[in-house]
């Protein structure tokens, strides 16, 4: 009896190894990206946040044109991609026969099970022709008056950014706010019928007041993957270092500038700056998710566990 | 007075009725712009791709410019390089993770492991890419096939680790009290009967997982680099299907922009054909199930 209890304290201190190991893996990225920036750290300090200079050659460094370029793609992604994506949720959690919905959430989840280059390849020779010759000139036309539409029309820039953002995280937003609004329990949804309210009332002023806080976390969870969104985004964005209330302006985000800048960076202060780029993608990613999570736990989890 | 009220009543009603309606046709406008979207990519991608493919490009390594023809060979055998040396990273992490969290982490553990996993899960994949350059291309002094493996294999950790606990949470505890009540430790009984139990919903997270990397091009760009020609060792740069389809679309040449749609299409193939297996052992398992 005792020979199998040892073994098993063994089998549990081998198996132990690997979860641990997730626990050391976060930590260990966190440790290794603070101090392979420690140079760019201590020469720049807080400013490297706020300062809009950014010359490899004299070695002066700041990140605020890259998180000025994050911000604006993500926020006009996100204004493009909450209306139709919690609308479609809506949709399927709500309006659509069975299996209607269920057909629709497969293609939703085939879109967001396209890898990040394709979207990025369809975005350089469909998405940019596209804006550069029909929607630019149309904004430019009757929005020219705001500075948003104003300046040369190259097609790339952050529109064209902001709009394959939100196209590859309108699945994220769907499938999220499906599943909180399906966890919303029918109870309330009858009462208020009862009372006389109208389908959409009722969805309205019921459903979506229960769900909101559980759509407030699939939107930050799709913050998450915009702001951490690579390659589509250096593909369309222009890559220029530029801090423009302009739309149509072509600029940079900080994933970006770690993709097209990284394997050249040729002196130890560029790599560290870049480095420091990567970590303050690291610790944004990390608070949006803890944020979200959080949200959808609160939601998710509270139902589903009276029900148990 | 009364009358008046009355038409209020009826005008108040007929607004909350047609507002109804309205926003049945909006929502499912809505639902079905998204499908429109998702059915012009791929529309796009299937089109430009199949009359950019040829034999040529599955046998054949990239041309010079100018040339015409050629291929991606070296990157498709590049891709399913580092997806094998991903799978060596991640499925013992991740197994060993999820079948840990199941079966002996107490309750504060767990959660802070399965906490720190979503995590992970949301960390942007060039910040791998930047982990990896740092513990592996650093050190190596040079990029090479085993960092683009490493940086994809880290990323499938947290995925694995999820899926595996919650397919080995969903072995029946009878059959675990069975092999316990014939006086097996339970260490054989977690290798011997709970792990084969799972073992259909564990491949299917392990390829969901696979999947997932399959596509990434943000590790491998300064891990595995890519190579225009067959890589002859796992310390060397290597191929890759994704990087070379982000280098020929950026380039200003008609040709290689008619490889990348080529590497495209055979990149989609490839994720779609590694879900619809992981669906099809999800299948093969309901049918076990059912079938008792």
């Amino acid at each position: 009896m005792s020979r199998h209890d040892t073994s098993d304290i063994v089998f549990r201190r081998i198996l132990a190894v690997f979860p641990i190991s997730i626990l050391i893996l976060v930590a260990g990225i966190f440790f290794e990206l603070i101090w392979s920036s420690l140079p760019s750290l201590n020469k720049f300090g807080v400013g490297f946040l706020f300062s809009r200079v950014w010359d490899p050659v004299a070695e002066n460094f700041g990140a605020l044109p890259f998180i000025f370029g994050t911000c604006v793609t993500s926020l006009v992604a996100l204004l493009l991609a909450i209306p139709i994506g919690v609308g479609a949720a809506i949709y399927l959690a709500e309006y659509a026969p069975p299996k209607v919905s269920k057909t629709i959430s497969i293609l939703v989840d085939l879109l967001a099970a396209i890898p990040s280059v394709i979207y990025g390849l369809w975005g350089i020779f469909v998405l940019v022709p596209f804006m550069r010759n029909s929607v630019q000139p149309f904004l430019g036309k009757f929005l020219g008056f705001l500075p948003f539409f104003q300046g040369p029309n190259y097609g790339v820039g952050f529109l064209a950014a902001s709009f394959i953002l939100a196209i590859i995280i309108v699945p994220f937003i769907i499938s999220v706010s499906r599943e909180v609004l399906i966890a919303v329990p029918s109870v309330y949804k009858e009462s208020a019928y009862a009372l006389g309210a109208t389908r959409w009332e009722a969805i309205f002023n019921i459903v979506l007041s229960y769900g909101k806080v559980g759509i407030l976390g699939a939107v930050i969870l799709a913050l998450g993957r915009a702001i951490g969104e690579t390659m589509a985004v250096t593909m369309i964005i222009g890559n220029n270092v530029v801090i423009s209330p302009s739309l149509f302006s072509p600029g940079y985000t900080l994933a970006s500038v770690l993709a097209n800048e990284f394997s050249e960076a040729d002196t130890s202060m560029y790599l560290s700056a870049l480095i420091e780029i990567g970590l303050v993608l690291f610790l944004v990613s990390i608070i949006v998710n803890i944020l979200a999570r959080i949200l959808i736990w609160s939601v998710t989890k509270g139902p589903s566990e009276i029900i148990k | 007075m009364k009358e008046s009220i009355h038409t209020a009543f009826v005008r108040t009603r007929l607004r909350r009725a047609i507002w109804d309606k309205a926003m049945v046709y909006v929502l499912s406008l809505c639902a079905f712009g998204i499908l429109l979207v998702l059915f012009i990519i791929l529309g796009h991608l299937f089109i430009q791709g199949v009359t950019s493919l040829n034999l040529d490009f599955f046998i054949h390594l990239p041309k010079p410019v100018g040339e015409a023809g050629g291929g991606m060979a070296n990157g498709i055998a590049g891709t399913f390089t580092l997806l094998l040396l991903a799978i060596c990273v991640g499925v013992p992490v991740g197994l060993g993770s999820g079948v840990y969290l199941s079966e002996y982490a107490d309750l504060r553990f767990a959660q802070v492991v399965r906490f720190m996993s979503d995590v992970m899960n949301g960390i942007p994949s060039i910040v791998y890419g930047i982990f990896a350059y740092i513990v592996c291309v650093l050190p190596m002094k040079g990029f090479s096939a085993l960092s683009g493996g490493f940086a994809l294999g880290i990323m499938m950790i947290p995925m694995i680790t999820r899926t595996s606990e919650q397919f080995v949470r969903m072995v029946p505890p009878q059959l675990r009290e069975a092999g316990l009540a014939l006086g097996i430790p339970k260490w054989r009984v977690t290798l011997d009967i709970v792990i084969p139990s799972a073992l259909a919903g564990i491949t299917t997270g392990v390829m969901v997982a696979l999947a997932r990397v399959a596509g990434e091009t943000a590790p491998l760009l300064f891990t595995a680099f890519g190579n225009n020609y067959w890589q002859r060792s796992l310390t060397q740069p290597i191929a890759a299907l994704p990087l070379q389809v982000f280098n020929y679309a950026i380039s200003p040449f008609d040709d290689w922009h008619r490889q990348a749609w080529a590497g495209a299409i055979v990149l989609i193939l490839m994720v779609l054909i590694i879900n619809g297996w992981a669906q099809f052992f999800v299948m093969s398992r309901n049918r076990w199930s059912s079938g008792k």
